[in-house]
């Protein structure tokens, strides 16, 4: 059984179909990148699958369980316990600090626990960052510190919304380096990127066009690291 | 985490969350002083009404009878009496507190030397009462006929040792017979004859400028007539009537048992006369009409004042809280959708922000409640001359009206908190 499988889901805005009759499978531990040019469907299916939104039909079976028919509050525990999200504005508290950030999605979960959140911004490389403010911090700190916060609850989806979008190449790098190690360790990643560079470093890339699987490609020679293609 | 994330909030927002409390000092503060006043105008009122005189007359039910019968003004001519044993009672009745001074009147027929006849009318001056409640009370005619003016000498002194020999003589009898204040005057009567020195004189502009006041006892010596009482008057602080109010005065008998009740427990004239009647045997107590409405309806008409401004102010603060809330919530939008994307509930949200405005809120009442104390002050001195008591009463009223305006101001931003879809604020859309 898939861990996330989308039956025919469509999303539709009066005539505007946002997503129409995709169908997708994610394995457990897989790496997916899904890829499209603007108003494809990406966010719109990152917020289907990551339980901020209802499509509006299909089914959307979330370790064999269809959340599509979920009332909010089902869809708020649902995000709680199952998906880690990680986003292109990172939108950390300001004012919280770093490891108070981490701790916040763990008092939502259960209890917080500052030397579990310490560890996980070790894990992202940021134990000595750990008592600083967001705008302390470079933006490839500050979204490592979304990464922390998205798996410091041991997410069964980690849900990357353009997690590179707003980083130089440098931060970019040791973003996809936390994600390859999340991928040794297990962790199902679906990362949603308009940038080739960074779906190629997925095991599976979907490209959406227009609100339906255009096509999907299979990494062959997946290592999880990123290549620069320096243009002439 | 919670108590963390409060004080961080409030660190963050400290212009905002000081705009809050300010706002909340300010309705907090008016209703304090308001609602202060208004706990307290009744006693204000009452000392600045008691120059309108008694409210209340009580006089033996024969005297009553023949009143109607003939109109004969109140003199007592039947040879009925009340018992002036019973006088205290009247403080222990249901409206008791109600019932703020009252005096007896005993009048003896005498004659002085050359033979003019003169009534001797025993009365309270300034009577000291321990009453059975652990109440004292002092009242008399020096409190409850103010306006009388007093031409020459002083008020009889009761607790004086020599006060049962002292006369006040009033300004028309004086100048008639030519007495002055300090004279001693021989007056005779049926049962008795006395000297009486002359403690003042006094001008009241009625018929009482023909007689000659004294005490009780003094006056029942003259006539024969211990333990006896012609008539009593009573101020006593009312509820304007209604209709409930009139039926039964015409007749208690006619109302239902609830009726009855909420009549008895309402400071009507009448329930308040009913009550007299009780206490004081064979008695009848009618309304100084005019007096008795004109209180009550000043008194109803400031209460009410006093509440319009409390419940203006109360909307203000909520006005002010709403906009201000909402403007916050507004503002942390993005964090409200973030919270709600790693998994909080709107509940959780909805304490947060709450928690915050409540504190805020709690700041701004203490402070509003000790500004709202001043206000009263000034209101007390400016219009009554004296400071207002602070009533215990006071402050579960303004905490739980604070409590209640802070809630109403956060519903447009609990609102706007619970249909924020995380979706919206995230990715902008």
């Amino acid at each position: 059984m898939s861990l996330l499988e989308l039956k025919n889901v469509s999303k539709i805005y009066g005539s505007l179909h946002a997503l129409d009759h995709v169908n997708i499978k994610v394995e457990k531990g897989e790496w997916l990148a899904i890829m499209g040019p603007s108003g494809s469907g990406k966010s719109t299916m990152m917020n289907i699958i990551g339980a901020l939104d209802k499509a509006t039909e299909g089914e959307i079976l979330l370790d064999g369980v269809d959340i599509a028919k979920k009332s909010a509050s089902a869809l708020t525990d649902i995000r709680r316990d199952k998906i880690g999200l990680i986003f292109q504005q990172f939108h950390l508290v300001s004012y919280l600090t770093a490891v108070e950030n981490v701790m916040l999605a763990q008092y939502y979960h259960s209890v917080p626990d500052e030397k579990e959140a310490l560890e996980a911004l070790d894990r992202v490389g940021l134990s000595e960052r750990a008592h600083h403010y967001p705008s302390q911090l470079s933006g490839g700190e500050q979204q490592r510190v979304c990464v922390a916060r998205a798996l410091i609850n041991y997410p069964e989806i980690i849900l990357a919304d353009e997690p590179t979008g707003n980083l130089d190449e440098a931060n970019e790098e040791i973003v996809v380096e936390l994600f390859r190690k999340l991928h040794e360790d297990g962790t199902t990643l679906i990362v949603v990127t308009h940038n080739p560079e960074v779906a190629e470093v997925a095991q599976r890339t979907i490209v959406l066009r227009n609100g339906k699987v255009d096509h999907e490609t299979i990494n062959e020679n997946f290592t999880g690291k990123i290549k620069h293609i320096t243009l002439q | 985490m919670f108590v963390r994330m409060i004080a961080k909030a409030f660190l963050r927002q400290w212009k905002k969350m000081l705009l809050i409390a300010f706002t909340i000092a300010l309705g907090s503060s008016l209703a304090t002083a308001m609602l202060s006043v208004m706990m307290d105008v009744g006693d204000k009122i009452n000392q600045e009404l008691k120059a309108y005189g008694a409210n209340i007359k009580v006089v033996p039910k024969d005297t009553s009878v023949l009143n109607e019968l003939y109109d004969v003004g109140g003199e007592n001519i039947t040879g009925a009496y009340l018992k002036e044993d019973e006088l205290g009672k009247i403080k222990t009745i249901f409206w008791a507190f109600n019932i703020v001074d009252y005096t007896p009147f005993i009048t003896a027929e005498a004659s002085l030397d050359n033979g003019d006849k003169v009534d001797v009318t025993g009365t309270w001056f300034n009577h000291h009462m321990d009453l059975p409640t652990g109440e004292a009370l002092d009242a008399g005619v020096a409190s409850l006929r103010s306006w009388w003016e007093i031409k020459d000498g002083d008020w009889i002194d009761e607790q004086a040792e020599d006060s049962s020999s002292l006369a006040m003589v009033g300004a028309a009898l004086a100048e008639k017979e030519k007495i002055s204040v300090g004279d001693t005057i021989h007056v005779t009567g049926s049962q008795g004859e006395n000297d009486l020195k002359v403690a003042g004189i006094f001008d009241a502009g009625g018929e009482e400028d023909d007689l000659i006041y004294v005490t009780v006892d003094t006056a029942q010596a003259l006539g024969g007539l211990d333990g006896k009482i012609d008539s009593i008057e009573v101020l006593a602080l009312t509820t304007p009537d209604n209709e409930l109010a009139e039926k039964a005065a015409k007749d208690p008998g006619s109302l239902s048992v609830s009726q009855y009740e909420t009549w008895y427990c309402t400071a009507y004239v009448s329930s308040i006369c009913y009550q007299i009647e009780e206490v004081i045997t064979d008695s009848v107590a009618s309304a100084v009409r005019q007096v008795a409405d004109s209180e009550g309806q000043i008194l109803e008409k400031t209460q009410l004042l006093m509440i319009l401004i409390t419940i203006l102010s109360m909307i203000g603060a909520a006005l002010g809280i709403c906009n201000l809330v909402t403007a916050s919530v507004m503002e942390r939008s993005q964090e409200i959708g973030l919270m709600k994307a790693i998994g909080a509930h709107n509940r959780s949200i909805t304490g947060l922000i709450l928690t915050e405005i409540m504190c805020t809120a709690v700041i701004g009442g203490v402070l509003g409640f000790f500004a709202g104390m001043g206000f009263a002050q000034i209101v007390g001195h400016s219009v009554f001359n004296s400071a207002i008591s602070m009533r215990p009463m006071v402050i579960p009223v303004v905490a739980v009206l604070v409590a209640i305006v802070t809630l109403i101001g956060c519903i447009p931003a609990i609102r706007m908190l619970l249909n924020l879809r995380p979706t919206e604020v995230l990715h902008g859309r």
